[in-house]
Formats: C-alpha cells, sequence, structure tokens
C-alpha cells in the first residue's frame, strides 16, 4: 500500500505540475488580449487588431493544451485518491462541478467564436468574446483555488453521521479567506507568465530588427501590465499568505523557511541546505531577526521552529519544500528588479533602445514557468502530511483498490504523452513566432 | 433530492452523447468519407468551433457527477481505473489532431494527424460503448464498496469480470456504429459536394447495423440485467423511453428517403435520447449494479448530504439557463454549411 501511495502521489504531481505550464499562459494571455482588444477599439488603430490576432494564434495553441492536459486532473480525484473523494467530494465537488458549470461553458462558447468569428461578431462583439473567454478562464482558476485553499484551511464543513464530510455553509466555502488570498497571488503569478512571454516575443523581435513596431507594443504591454503584477506578488499578497501559513500551518512555516528550533528574533534564511537528519542549515546566509519581522512585525518574535512539533506533523519532504519557497521567492525578486528597472527606462523614453535589458527580458521566459511551479509545489508539500489539512492524512486519501503497477503503468503512459506534447507546444509556438503578427509575413501564413 | 440528481447528471450525460456523439462521429468516419485535402478540412471546419464546447458536457457531468454522488465517482472511477486512463489518452490524441492538423501543410503532417483523429475516435465510440455495457451489467463491487477491473480476463460473463467480456464489447460495436451513423448524418447536415454524399450513404449502410444491433443488444439486455423488466413492470409509463428510441431510428430512414438532412440528424438524437433513458431508466434506483446484487450502489447510498444538494441546484440551474443560451449562440453563429476555401481554415478570419 505505502509503495502504491509514493505512485499515486508522484502520479498526481507530474500530471498536475505539467498541467498548469499551460492554464497560467492561458490566464496571463488572456487578460492581456483583453488589454489590446480595449486598445484597438478605442484608439481605433488596426496595428492592435493584428497584434491581438497574432497572440490569439498563440493562445489557441496553449488553450488547447490546457484542455487536454486539465481532463486527466478531474479524473484523477476519483481515479487514483478515491477515498479522499469518497470523504471529502460532497464539499469541494461543488467548486469542481461549478467549474465545469461556470467557466468551461462559457470559456469554450466564447473561444471558439473568438477565434473563427471576428468578422461575424464586429469590433464590439470580439471585445466580448475575449473578454468572456477572460472571465471564463479566471473563473476556473477561481474555483480552483477554492478547492485547493478548502484542502489548505478546511472551513464551512460539518462530519457526517458515516464520518464523511459534508458542506455546511456554500458561502464560507467560496468566501475562505485563505481562497481569496491565494487566488489574488496565484492570478498575479499567471499574469506575470504572460506579461513575461509577450514582453520576450517583442524583446526577440526588437533585437533581431524585425516587426520593430509590434515588437515595442508587446514590450511595453509586457513591462507595464507586469511590473504592477511582480508588486503585487510581493505585497500584499505574498506577505498574507506567509502570514495565513504561519497561523494556521506553523510546522510548514518553519520548514519553508529551514528554521529547526524555536527562536527568539529569527533570522530570515536566503541561502543555505537543510540537513534534517541533524536538524540545521548548512552554509547558512541568513539575515538576522528578519523573519520574526516579517511574520509578525517585531524584531524579537518568537518563532516557533520545527522542534517545537511531534514529527508526524512535519510536512514529509522538507528539502524539497524549502527549496520550492526558495527558488519561489527568489525569482519573484528578480522579476520585481527586472520589470521596474524595465519600467523606469519606458519612463525615461530609453526602453526599446536599452539592448541590455530587451536580452534580459528575452532570456527570462521560461523563469515565470518556474517560479509559478515552484509556487504550488510550496503549498502542496506544505500540506503534508496532510491532505485535507488538520482532518484527512494523505496515506489515507489514495484509492484501496489500485495497485502500484497500475499507477506506474499509467505514469509512464503520461510521461511518454507528455513529452511529445511539449516538444509539440514549443515547435508550433517557435513557428508563430517565426511567422509573426504581419498578415503577409511568411508563406506559410497562406495555410491560415 | 438524490433522484433528482439521478435525473439531472442523466440529462446531461445525455446531452453530452448527443453532442459529442456526432464529434466523435465525424471522427470516426473522418478517413472513410473524406479523400482529399480539401474533404478532410470540411469534415473537420463542421466540428471545428464546437467539439471543444461539447467535451464540456463531459467534464461539467463528470463534476456534477462528483458532487452530487461522491461514493459513486470515487468507487466507479477507481474501479474503471485502466480504461479511463485509455480514454483519457485518446481524449489528448484526438484533441490536438483536431487543433494541430491545420497548421502546417506537408505531406507528412496533415495525413498524421487526419489518422490519430480517426483512430482516437473510433477508438473512444468503442470505449464509451463497453463503458456503457460496464454499467449495465454490472461490476465486481464487494462490501467495501470498491472494485477493480481488469481490462479482460475471459470475456465471460463471471463473477470475476473485466472491462471487455462478450457483452461489452457488443455494446461498444453497437456505440460505434450508433456514433458513426450520427456523425455521418452531421456531416451531411454541415458539408457539400463528395463528402457530404459520400457520408450519407455511409449512415444510410450503418443504420441496418444499429437496426440489426440494437435489436440483438435489446434482447440480451433484458437477460444481463433484469432490474429492466422488473422496472417496466413497476412503472409501465417507462415503455415510453424504448419507444422514443424505435421511433428515432424509423424517423433516420423516413427522413433519409425524403432528403430532410435537418430532420434526419434530429431523428438520429431522438435514438440516441431514447436508448439513453431506456438504460439510466431500466437501473435506477442502482447506480452502479454489482455483480452480487447485494453489493450494488443505490441513489441513496451514493449521495451526498442533502445541504450541498439543496445548494447545488439553485446554481445548476442557473448555470444550465446560461449554458443554454451560449449553445444556441454559438450554433446560431455557425449555423449552414461550412465553406472551405482553398489554403483556408474554414471559417477563417
Amino acid at each position: 500500500m505505502n509503495q502504491a501511495l509514493d505512485v499515486h502521489r508522484l502520479h498526481f504531481a507530474f500530471t498536475v505540475t505539467f498541467h498548469y505550464i499551460f492554464p497560467q499562459l492561458t490566464m496571463g494571455l488572456a487578460l492581456l488580449l483583453v488589454y489590446l482588444k480595449t486598445k484597438a477599439l478605442r484608439t481605433g488603430d488596426e496595428h492592435y487588431n493584428r497584434a491581438a490576432r497574432f497572440w490569439a494564434r498563440i493562445f489557441g495553441i496553449n488553450f488547447v493544451l490546457g484542455v487536454v492536459t486539465g481532463i486527466p486532473m478531474e479524473f484523477q480525484f476519483g481515479t487514483n485518491w478515491a477515498a479522499f473523494s469518497k470523504a471529502a467530494g460532497g464539499v469541494i465537488g461543488q467548486t469542481l462541478a461549478m467549474e465545469g458549470v461556470f467557466s468551461f461553458f462559457l470559456e469554450s462558447s466564447f473561444l471558439g467564436l473568438f477565434l473563427f468569428g471576428e468578422k461575424r461578431l464586429g469590433r464590439m462583439g470580439h471585445w466580448w468574446a475575449a473578454f468572456l473567454v477572460f472571465v471564463g478562464s479566471w473563473l476556473s482558476g477561481f474555483l480552483i483555488v477554492a478547492t485547493d485553499a478548502w484542502m489548505q484551511f478546511p472551513t464551512a464543513y460539518r462530519i457526517g453521521a458515516n464520518g464523511e464530510i459534508e458542506l455546511a455553509s456554500f458561502w464560507g466555502l467560496l468566501l475562505n479567506k485563505w481562497a481569496l488570498w491565494q487566488y489574488a497571488h496565484n492570478m498575479l503569478g499567471a499574469t506575470q507568465t504572460g506579461c513575461f512571454v509577450m514582453a520576450a516575443v517583442g524583446a526577440f523581435y526588437l533585437l533581431t530588427k524585425r516587426d520593430e513596431v509590434y515588437g515595442r507594443t508587446f514590450v511595453r504591454a509586457g513591462v507595464l501590465v507586469g511590473v504592477v503584477a511582480a508588486l503585487l506578488q510581493l505585497f500584499p499578497t505574498g506577505d498574507m499568505q506567509g502570514k495565513l501559513v504561519a497561523e494556521h500551518q506553523p510546522p510548514t512555516l518553519a520548514a519553508m523557511e529551514g528554521l529547526f528550533h524555536t527562536q527568539q528574533g529569527a533570522p530570515l534564511a536566503i541561502l543555505g541546505q537543510p540537513d534534517v537528519e541533524k536538524r540545521k542549515l548548512d552554509n547558512p546566509l541568513e539575515v538576522p531577526n528578519m523573519l520574526s519581522f516579517l511574520t509578525y512585525k517585531r524584531w524579537g518574535a518568537n518563532v516557533r521552529g520545527l522542534d517545537d512539533f511531534p514529527q508526524d506533523q512535519w510536512p514529509d519532504r522538507i528539502p524539497l519544500l524549502y527549496y520550492s519557497y526558495h527558488v519561489m521567492v527568489g525569482l519573484g525578486t528578480i522579476f520585481i528588479a527586472v520589470m521596474v528597472l524595465a519600467a523606469l527606462l519606458y519612463w525615461r523614453k530609453k526602453l526599446y533602445e536599452s539592448r541590455w535589458i530587451l536580452w534580459l527580458l528575452m532570456l527570462c521566459v521560461p523563469l515565470p514557468f518556474i517560479a509559478n511551479t515552484a509556487g504550488w509545489m510550496t503549498a502542496e508539500l506544505g500540506r503534508q502530511p496532510w491532505l485535507i489539512y488538520g482532518l484527512m492524512r494523505t496515506a489515507h486519501g489514495a484509492s484501496p483498490m489500485v495497485g502500484a503497477g497500475n499507477v506506474w503503468f499509467t505514469l509512464i503512459g503520461f510521461l511518454g504523452m507528455y513529452s511529445v506534447l511539449a516538444i509539440l507546444w514549443l515547435f508550433l509556438l517557435w513557428r508563430e513566432i517565426e511567422i509573426g503578427p504581419e498578415p503577409s509575413g511568411g508563406k506559410l501564413m497562406a495555410m491560415r | 433530492m438524490g433522484t433528482i440528481w439521478f435525473c439531472l447528471i442523466a440529462i446531461m450525460i445525455t446531452v453530452y452523447v448527443l453532442l459529442d456523439g456526432f464529434d466523435l462521429g465525424a471522427g470516426a468516419i473522418h478517413l472513410f468519407v473524406a479523400k482529399t485535402d480539401e474533404e478532410r478540412r470540411q469534415v473537420l471546419a463542421s466540428i471545428g468551433p464546437v467539439w471543444d464546447g461539447n467535451e464540456v458536457w463531459l467534464l461539467a457531468a463528470g463534476g456534477t457527477l462528483y458532487f452530487a454522488f461522491p461514493v459513486l465517482y470515487a468507487s466507479s472511477f477507481s474501479g474503471f481505473y485502466l480504461p479511463l486512463m485509455i480514454v483519457l489518452w485518446l481524449l489528448i490524441l484526438r484533441g490536438i489532431s483536431i487543433e494541430f492538423r491545420n497548421h502546417i501543410k506537408s505531406a507528412v503532417w496533415d495525413p498524421l494527424w487526419d489518422f490519430l483523429f480517426c483512430a482516437s475516435s473510433l477508438l473512444l465510440a468503442v470505449f464509451f460503448g463497453a463503458a456503457l455495457g460496464n454499467v449495465v451489467r454490472g461490476v465486481p463491487l464487494d462490501a467495501s464498496g470498491y472494485f477493480f477491473e481488469p481490462l479482460w480476463t475471459d470475456f465471460r460473463l463471471s463473477e470475476r469480470t473485466g472491462i471487455l467480456d462478450w457483452y461489452t464489447i457488443l455494446v461498444g460495436v453497437l456505440a460505434l456504429s450508433v456514433l458513426m451513423m450520427h456523425g455521418g448524418l452531421w456531416v451531411r447536415l454541415k458539408t457539400t459536394g463528395a463528402v457530404g454524399e459520400r457520408a450519407c450513404r455511409l449512415a444510410s449502410r450503418t443504420w441496418w447495423m444499429v437496426t440489426a444491433l440494437t435489436a440483438l443488444v435489446t434482447v440480451l439486455t433484458f437477460r444481463v440485467q433484469p432490474q429492466i423488466m422488473k422496472n417496466l413492470r413497476t412503472w409501465p409509463w417507462g415503455f415510453v423511453f424504448p419507444f422514443l428510441a424505435v421511433a428515432g431510428l424509423a424517423g433516420v430512414r423516413w427522413f433519409m428517403a425524403r432528403r430532410d438532412e435537418k430532420k434526419t440528424f434530429l431523428s438520429s438524437a431522438l435514438y440516441l435520447t431514447g436508448m439513453l433513458t431506456s438504460v439510466v431508466f431500466g437501473v435506477y434506483p442502482m447506480v452502479l449494479p454489482a455483480r452480487n446484487p447485494l453489493h450494488s450502489m443505490t441513489v441513496m447510498s451514493a449521495k451526498a448530504a442533502d445541504y450541498g444538494l439543496k445548494i447545488g441546484l439553485a446554481w445548476w440551474v442557473v448555470g444550465m439557463i446560461l449554458a443554454a443560451g451560449y449553445f444556441t449562440y454559438v450554433y446560431r453563429s455557425f449555423a449552414g454549411k461550412v465553406a472551405v476555401e482553398k489554403n483556408s481554415h474554414g471559417y477563417g478570419d
């Protein structure tokens, strides 16, 4: 059973990590597409419509991959985590079913219209199609985050006669404070992915001296939206997330920060390798008293370390959790630096000529994907050893009758399938970038 | 409350089969009715803007099943682990085949996706049929409320049966022929020229197979699942469901002879509705019959708590009205025959 449990976890971790590459870009670009379509509508400049059409093609490729890798996620709650679903389906089934009923119908209906119906819909109609695709994808994001938030911070439930978890308050589930902060933090992350991708493509055009009109539009949109998102990512949303973890998942906070011993005036570890066996941080590079200040706004505040909690309450993958968290925070800091610099150069009207910042923007493109992944790993590894925090342990959630051999079989199948998808995604995206936004750009355009 | 949700989910699944059924069917006949690149793009254009929305009905029905009958969702999804994973892989292949085919024009690109689109659609039709067959036949549930079915054992209807046995394979073949007919009629309705005519001829031929298999499977099903006969005796009004199926089947022939494409397609939809509602009516109050009737899962034993179900009813109705609105709008926007210019994407801009 234990052996199967690890494979079930790996199965979900792999499929969800791969899946989330696509929705974060979908959600980020959906917002930026609304921005471009709004510009087109307000200025009446056809340039913005052409720019939107270019990004709609990239959006379309990315969207399909999000859809086909998303379906397995809903299925896996039942296939691999049957005991969990049986116990908690009455609660989180609400948000998952609502996602299908409210966001997927909206998104899929209007995406077809957005991609194929520009002529039929007219200017205003097409703006609405873009806007509703945006609403659908962001609503979907909310309902999924609300599901996860309930697992992080279960609320609005009661225990039924047979031990099953029942919903006690619908609005309590949807307006869970954890869900609201996590959603804000998550969507800013998705927005940053969209912004970095758009800015990187723009920087690529400017650096290679092609389609430079578009290059400037893309860099400007990416930087101006991106700088706001990068700052809000840290404060207040990241800060609030940290406080919620400190308040409701104290062993998780200690593990994330690599704090093994309870301390007054606890330092913030910037670098260092947690040694769980010896309960210490190797080669620490620390800012004294900073953790106490960030968590409790007092330099000398007492922060509980891992030794304050029984070991069966500790997250079971402490080094991975510690690194995920540090990668997320580190990259988030880099994003702020890059975006603020770029925004300053834009303000001084030097952005498009400063080749070094364009290089930087272009090379940053994989980083927001990594940061978003690391963020989710922090949330999910941090929740361990619980599947529903304080209510159900991960060890008790897997499907009792699905053995390790069958799970390996499907995990290997997904590994193969997703490798092909990843190659296709990169290949088709690169091709669209190569063809470019100009309607006459490249002879392959005739195909479209 | 449980029975209401049982009916609502049955409606959602029926809508899924009617809608995704025609695009699955169009895929299953893709290579057989569309020979040239232009014809193949006609078939793809006929489902291009709607297939994704159609597939959402599967997700929405799945999600609704999860929330209304969590015990059933847990048991059936883990029990059908392998076939569901195969279905997922087929759905992935099919989705990207439809969307990626027209990105590049090359002798090694589009034939590959055409083949994958057709093969995955074919296999999905068989698997969905076999899944339905499994639910009707009953699964090896035990007292724990769980089961795990291998893909096949000895192909007989024993206690330790697999997903595939002679009965479920037969239902799978029936499903494939039904969806080929349904898809053929859709392609006929949406396209012009040689491809439409071939689709019509294929649907016409498949009709005979559908009729023969429907008769055979119906007789066998009464033997495999005695509950159906019991329900029909208790509630004789239930005969209306099989009657719908028969009427639909007759309608397909009748309107086909009169060359009324729209009504032929709608008759096929009526037949599908009749077949699915007959099954649902037949197994009630079970939601998942067991091979050993003692362990069968019923509406009452599988449903979630009443508070959640009541709340759900409120948002579900709102959501469905909205969805019906979107679908009407989308299908209206893309009404009429598809026009594929040479070197375009169909509805292109």
